[in-house]
């Protein structure tokens, strides 16, 4: 699934053992695409000796969170598309 | 000293203790030991790093503050924006700036870690590293700007950013009033690294006199 900006998503609530670069506090959180930052290496795998290929959309996700509206860059796998 | 070899197990020169220098140090000679590393590429980065200084990021703020194209080009592309004035934009394949306005304000955090445009800003502070301000530049951002001494108007939007990966985010802090008499290099010594994190206004003019 690629996104576009203005897309509503969902980041999908999920634990992960070990590296990740997906925040808890946005796990399960409904936010919108910001801005599509290009593709990237993936941190899940590149922490562990591998090259991070293949690599992986990251986009800028908004949040409305209390108290601020909140922006946090996630990785494509880690978005559900939310209506 | 410079005279013997370094075939030997010894407690470095310059001896930062504490738990977390131990454990670094136990990590960096394994990394070496395996060959992950060398120990010529740990210390060219770290002379890499600390040669760094939020000077490069102010002359970015200044020239942007004086020429509304440049910021256009800075807005779009900070990479290359940094490249034009002969800056090192760093290893980071992303750089983004953001503006702040009368009407919008910014704060960069990373809360996984310390995330940071190190080569526009140099090395980052310690709070910035630190559990407090990376849970509450979230939780409780207003409140953490009211201690840096910022106080936001209810008017004002307040964005977050949240560094989480490959990105670094540099804030164009508000040009101070009474500065159109300023001159690029005069306003550059303005910016502070606090205003382009976003947690702090840039030096009022009188004060930046030296």
């Amino acid at each position: 699934m690629t996104f576009a900006v203005g897309d509503r998503v969902r980041v999908a609530d999920r634990a992960h053992a070990g590296h990740h670069r997906t925040p808890g506090y946005v796990k399960g959180r409904r936010g919108r695409i910001e801005r599509v930052h290009g593709s990237f290496t993936n941190p899940e795998t590149r922490a562990y000796g591998s090259d991070g290929l293949p690599e992986v959309v990251l986009y800028q996700v908004a949040f409305e969170l209390e108290p601020a509206r909140t922006y946090v860059d996630v990785f494509e796998h880690w978005l559900e598309e939310a209506r | 000293m410079s005279d013997h070899d370094h075939d030997h197990p010894h407690d470095p020169v310059a001896g930062d203790d504490g738990p977390a220098a131990t454990r670094v140090r136990a990590l960096e000679e394994l990394l070496i030991e395996k060959g992950v590393v060398a120990r010529e590429d740990v210390r060219r980065n770290i002379d890499w790093l600390v040669s760094r200084s939020p000077g490069d990021g102010a002359r970015l703020v200044a020239r942007a503050w004086v020429d509304p194209e440049f910021k256009e080009r800075l807005l779009a592309d900070a990479r290359i924006a940094a490249l034009e004035l002969g800056l090192d934009p760093g290893p980071s394949p992303v750089v983004v700036a953001v503006e702040n306005t009368a009407l919008v304000h910014h704060i960069v955090v990373c809360t996984l870690c310390s995330c940071y445009p190190r080569a526009l800003l140099g090395p980052p502070p310690a709070w910035y590293k630190s559990l407090p301000y990376r849970s509450r530049a979230v939780s409780d951002p207003r409140g953490v700007l009211e201690e840096f001494g910022v106080e936001l108007g209810d008017d004002v939007e307040l964005r977050v950013l949240d560094s989480t990966a490959d990105i670094r985010y540099l804030v164009i802090p508000r040009r101070p009033e009474g500065t159109a008499s300023l001159d690029e290099d005069e306003l550059a010594a303005l910016v502070t690294r606090d205003s382009m994190i976003g947690v702090a206004e840039p030096l009022a003019p009188a004060s930046a006199a030296a």
